[in-house]
């Protein structure tokens, strides 16, 4: 596991030259080219995105009609015919992980890593398998299948791999009765995936210490663990304020101050440039993560980073809530040095074919500039997080 | 307070054994032990100047040598331990600082006589002192040494009339007290009652003694071996009235506990001179050097902050060492010639003189045999001890080394008395064999395979002198067929970059070479410093090459990631804050002068000026700020992570 997250950039390479064929048009691998400059090949939208989209309904629409302006036709015909081409692609075995991962998948409120660790135990539950070998290895398979299903999602492989050290290593595969081990093993599954389903309310109740009344957030992009931090501290009556960034391309903070507003939350809404101007008035930066890295930093949506820089600067606590399903092992040095998220862009005007255009989705956030991790494992220093990875992981 | 001084003399004789004489040197636990604070204890060379001059109190312990003569006939094995047991029973009696053994004896040292299993543990001191050498060691010392002064002389002396127990404890305590009273200036001048103490603890010793004879001929039990458990269990109701005794006078112990934890310390210190030795300690750097083979003269010019370690004197000890091939029948050739080639510079690199040594080890143990009425746990862990000690004054040992000597010990001591001999070599041979593989040359290729997902194309890498892990790393990448570029710095006077150059060179690397001045220059360019590691310490500190840091602090300013190669096996839990109290000292005369360029040898006869002082440093501590990662055989990790991979794995892998 760990030799293949850390070499992903060589991965990448041998993906690209296997995931040419059109039965993988979804798969986000191709490196980062302009479209202007090569019309021929389409940039792949990071899944993942499309994912969010999709349970984002109010952004869903115009997304993705600039998602198809951008992009092109065929694009359109990717999303439309997302499970047709994934089902013509996969083996029998693997098309009904991703069929049932694609089921789970389908709920909003459910993450996209439970659904995966859902999907692997259903696996366990429908497994013909008669050896513990067996099952092991179509485990592995199941989730490797899920894994290249979106390269891009960090918290899906991280959520596949967590499962599998999870449940696999246990006594219960030293029983010498395959069945009991079984259903052990499926215990054990399913109360993972209940842990990571109540992960978020765990994390909701941890952070109310740190909201105080009369203070002010500063939120950046939508993230379903900080609206549920949030809601429940409108439900405990705290008062406090929020600022809330536009979060372009995809508009995530219109959508956060419209769930806001509905709770009766005061919410004031930014442009992504004026972080720095309303910075002195923010009493601390609430963020999500997409994903927690070995060093303790952070992989989140497009401008993280530089919130954190400046919270930083004018020494404002950055708190970042994150379930424990997203800790994976990963060690960017830099902003450069990870898997690259796609996502096209609408500057509203047509621009001209020789200006390249940064469409990267994300950003890395080193653990200096953070100040706590909310996670359901606790409230965490960012040099905590390498601990529990090397526990779970060696 | 001069009974505790007088077994010092004592055991000035037992401490000359212990080099590289004497077969049977006691387990040398200081390679790698906890840091300990070096002991301040000046004064008291001055008190008594030299440590041979027969004190008349030097008499050995009447009462232990009578147990063992009367355990003898009963415990046939543990006979022929009896004179080493005997040897060491005088041990502690070298305390530098008379204080120090009085508080361990009030709390440790009651507390286990009054435990049950007190018994059971001084009976099998013999088997207790190979798998813990510390432990039965230190308790018989203590325990002999602090009748007379302490509150424990009540316990002990439980046969004799109630009266004159009372009157002596109390009169012990009395005088304790009053010590107390005058604080540590007190402490350190001989009191003026010296004589009538004496007198008081030789009147003691010969009751003692008497009582012990009694016991061991009238008992006959095993447990009659110790008289102080067998008298402690025999008499539980009398121990018992004792007790409240001992803790009214714990107040006065705790007023003297300054010293307490160190003791321990000390009987290590003396075994050999101990890496981190503070050689600024003029008592102590005497006693190193009557012990030592080779003759060691003393350094002129010594830098003020630097002088707490082991100065450097190449040019002396090599001849003196060759000269001396033939005489050193105890260190084994093997050794012998990696010793020499460490004192000659031609093993360097941490892996490098880590493999030599192991090897040179292993060749040692091929050729052991058990002397005759030895046990080969034992033995064979003095061997290695004095081997040990012989390197160390070829070279100071570096930390991996220190740990690479933990886990062959570790591995002696686990071995089962039932193992035959051959056996037991064979076990250990292939234990060696098995940590080069595992935790050098296998984890440098982990290594390796991690850290070459760190270089993409185009890349500019920037390495500092010549680390095995980063050499594989590039030579690997460029395999691999990255498209990348290194720089390599280097720095005087060892110039060891100059020959990992070549051979990337010689690979077909593209490679722009400079000195450590113009590494801020050339920084700008670079997007990876990759640096090679001596030890990674439990915060994070990165202990290597001089001149790291100063690449590190600079790549930090230019926001340049610094990855550092380090195999978990250099891993230390050690916390080091500067390099200036544990570093080692280079030749001076490696900085002085140039060769090859007279004109600006301006330093020529640099010895001969007093107020000039040359420092030529070995390594530097990088804080733990300018790293950004640490590639290491578990994977790359964040240095706060170090000590999780120091707590998790070191305890199963390495000394298990």
């Amino acid at each position: 596991m760990w030799y293949r997250s850390a070499s992903f950039i060589l991965d990448q390479q041998q993906n690209d030259g296997v995931a040419k064929p059109e039965s993988r048009l979804l798969s986000p691998t191709a490196p980062p080219l302009s479209m202007a400059e090569t019309p021929q090949q389409i940039p792949k939208i990071s899944a993942y995105y499309q994912t969010r989209a999709a349970h984002h309904g109010v952004v869903t629409s115009d997304w993705l009609a600039q998602a198809q302006a951008a992009v092109g036709r065929q694009a359109d015909e990717a999303v439309s015919d997302d499970s047709l081409s994934l089902k013509s692609g996969e083996s029998p075995k693997a098309f009904s992980v991703i069929d049932e991962f694609n089921n789970w998948r389908k709920q909003p409120e459910l993450a996209e890593a439970v659904a995966a660790i859902r999907a692997l135990a259903s696996v366990i539950r429908s497994s013909e398998a008669n050896t513990m070998m067996e099952l092991e290895i179509e485990l592995k398979k199941a989730s490797d299948s899920l894994k290249s299903w979106d390269t891009t999602s960090i918290s899906l492989t991280a959520g596949c791999d967590l499962f599998m050290r999870y449940v696999t290593r246990t006594s219960a595969l030293e029983y010498e009765d395959f069945n009991s081990a079984k259903s052990r093993l499926l215990e054990r599954a399913e109360k993972f995936g209940e842990i990571s389903y109540k992960a978020r309310r765990i994390i909701a109740m941890l952070s109310q210490d740190f909201i105080f009344d009369g203070c002010t957030i500063l939120v950046h992009g939508f993230s379903r663990v900080v609206l549920e931090v949030l809601r429940t501290a409108a439900q405990n009556r705290k008062l406090f304020r929020i600022f809330c960034t536009e979060g372009r391309p995809d508009r995530t903070g219109l959508r956060l101050s419209n769930e806001l507003a509905k709770l009766d939350v005061p919410v004031k809404l930014l442009i992504d440039s004026a972080v720095a101007y309303s910075m002195d008035e923010v009493d601390m930066v609430f963020v999500g993560a997409d994903g927690v890295v070995e060093s303790g930093g952070i992989i989140n949506m497009m401008g993280t980073y530089q919130i954190a820089l400046v919270a930083k600067s004018m020494s404002k606590p950055v708190y970042v809530a994150a379930e424990s399903y997203k800790f994976a092992r990963l060690y960017p040095l830099d902003q450069k040095d990870m898997v690259p998220a796609l996502r096209p862009i609408d500057f509203g005007v047509p621009i001209p074919s020789k200006v390249e255009v940064e469409t990267s989705a994300r950003d890395y956030t080193p653990p200096q500039y953070l100040t706590l991790l909310f996670t359901d494992l606790g409230v965490l220093t960012p040099s905590v997080v390498s601990d529990e990875l090397i526990q779970l992981y060696l | 307070m001069e009974t505790r001084r007088v077994p010092r003399a004592v055991s000035d004789p037992k401490v000359r054994q212990v080099g590289f004489f004497a077969p049977g040197a006691p387990p040398d636990r200081s390679q790698s032990g906890p840091p300990h604070p070096a002991s301040s204890s000046p004064p008291v060379s001055e008190i008594s100047p030299s440590g041979n001059s027969l004190s008349p109190v030097m008499i050995p312990p009447p009462r232990h040598l009578s147990a063992d003569l009367a355990r003898g006939p009963h415990f046939s094995p543990a006979a022929p331990l009896s004179p080493m047991r005997a040897a060491r029973d005088s041990i502690p009696v070298g305390s530098y600082n008379p204080s120090e053994f009085v508080a361990p004896t009030a709390s440790e040292f009651t507390d286990d006589a009054l435990s049950p299993n007190w018994t059971a543990r001084r009976s099998n001191s013999g088997k207790f002192a190979s798998s813990l050498p510390a432990g039965g060691f230190d308790m018989s010392s203590l325990k002999q040494n602090n009748f007379p002064a302490s509150s424990l002389t009540t316990v002990s002396i439980v046969n004799m009339p109630p009266g004159i127990t009372e009157k002596d404890g109390g009169a012990g305590v009395e005088v304790q007290k009053e010590r107390s009273k005058t604080g540590s200036k007190a402490s350190l001048k001989p009191l003026k009652e010296q004589t009538t103490k004496a007198e008081r603890r030789a009147i003691q010793e010969a009751q003692r003694a008497a009582k012990a004879a009694t016991k061991g001929d009238g008992s006959k039990t095993p447990a009659a071996s110790s008289g102080l458990g067998s008298s402690a269990n025999a008499n539980p109701g009398k121990a018992a009235k004792a007790s409240p005794q001992k803790k009214d006078n714990s107040p006065v112990a705790a007023s003297e506990k300054r010293g307490s934890d160190r003791p321990q310390d000390k009987d290590r210190k003396k075994d050999v001179p101990h890496p981190r030795m503070q050689f600024d300690d003029k008592s102590r750097v005497e006693k190193a050097k009557k012990r030592s083979v080779v003759k060691q003269t003393e350094a002129k010019n010594r830098v003020e902050l630097f002088r707490h370690l082991p100065q450097y004197e190449h040019g002396t000890r090599l001849p003196e060492l060759e000269s001396k091939l033939f005489q050193l029948d105890p260190v084994h050739p093997a050794v012998y010639k990696v010793g020499l080639r460490y004192l000659a510079g031609d093993i360097s690199g941490g892996n490098a003189r880590c493999i030599a040594m192991l090897q040179a080890f292993q060749e040692s143990i091929k050729d052991y045999s058990t002397p005759p009425e030895k046990a080969l746990i034992r033995d064979l862990t003095s061997k290695i001890n004095s081997y040990v000690s012989f390197l160390i004054e070829c070279r100071p040992l570096s930390i991996s080394m220190g740990n690479a000597i933990r886990f062959l010990k570790s591995k002696i001591a686990k071995l089962s008395l039932a193992l035959s001999e051959s056996e037991a070599k064979a076990i250990l041979l292939s234990d060696i064999d098995r940590f080069i593989n595992e935790k050098i040359i296998l984890a440098d290729k982990v290594i390796v395979r991690h850290a070459v997902t760190k270089i993409r194309d185009g890349d500019v890498l920037l390495t500092y002198g010549s680390s095995s892990a980063v050499e594989l790393l590039l030579i690997h990448a460029h395999e691999l067929g990255k498209n990348f570029r290194v720089v390599v710095v280097d720095s005087r006077p060892k110039l060891e970059g100059k020959l990992l150059l070549r051979r990337l060179v010689g690979k077909g690397i593209s490679c722009t070479y400079t000195h450590i001045n113009a590494v801020s220059y050339i920084m700008h360019e670079v997007t990876r410093v990759f640096l090679g590691a001596s030890s990674v310490l439990s915060n994070g500190t990165v202990y290597s090459r001089v001149g790291t840091a100063c690449v590190a602090m600079v790549a930090h300013q230019f926001r340049v990631p610094v990855l550092i190669c380090c195999e978990a096996y250099k891993f230390h839990e050690r916390v080091q804050l500067d390099s200036i109290c544990s570093n080692e000292l280079g030749d001076p005369d490696m900085i002085a002068k140039v060769p090859g360029r007279k004109e600006i040898d301006s330093l020529d006869d640099w010895a001969n000026s007093d107020n000039l002082q040359l420092l030529n440093l070995i390594y530097d501590a990088t804080p733990s700020d300018y790293v950004s990662m640490i590639i290491t055989d578990y994977g790359m990790i964040p240095p706060t992570s170090v000590p999780v991979i120091v707590r998790e794995y070191r305890r199963e892998h390495l000394w298990t």
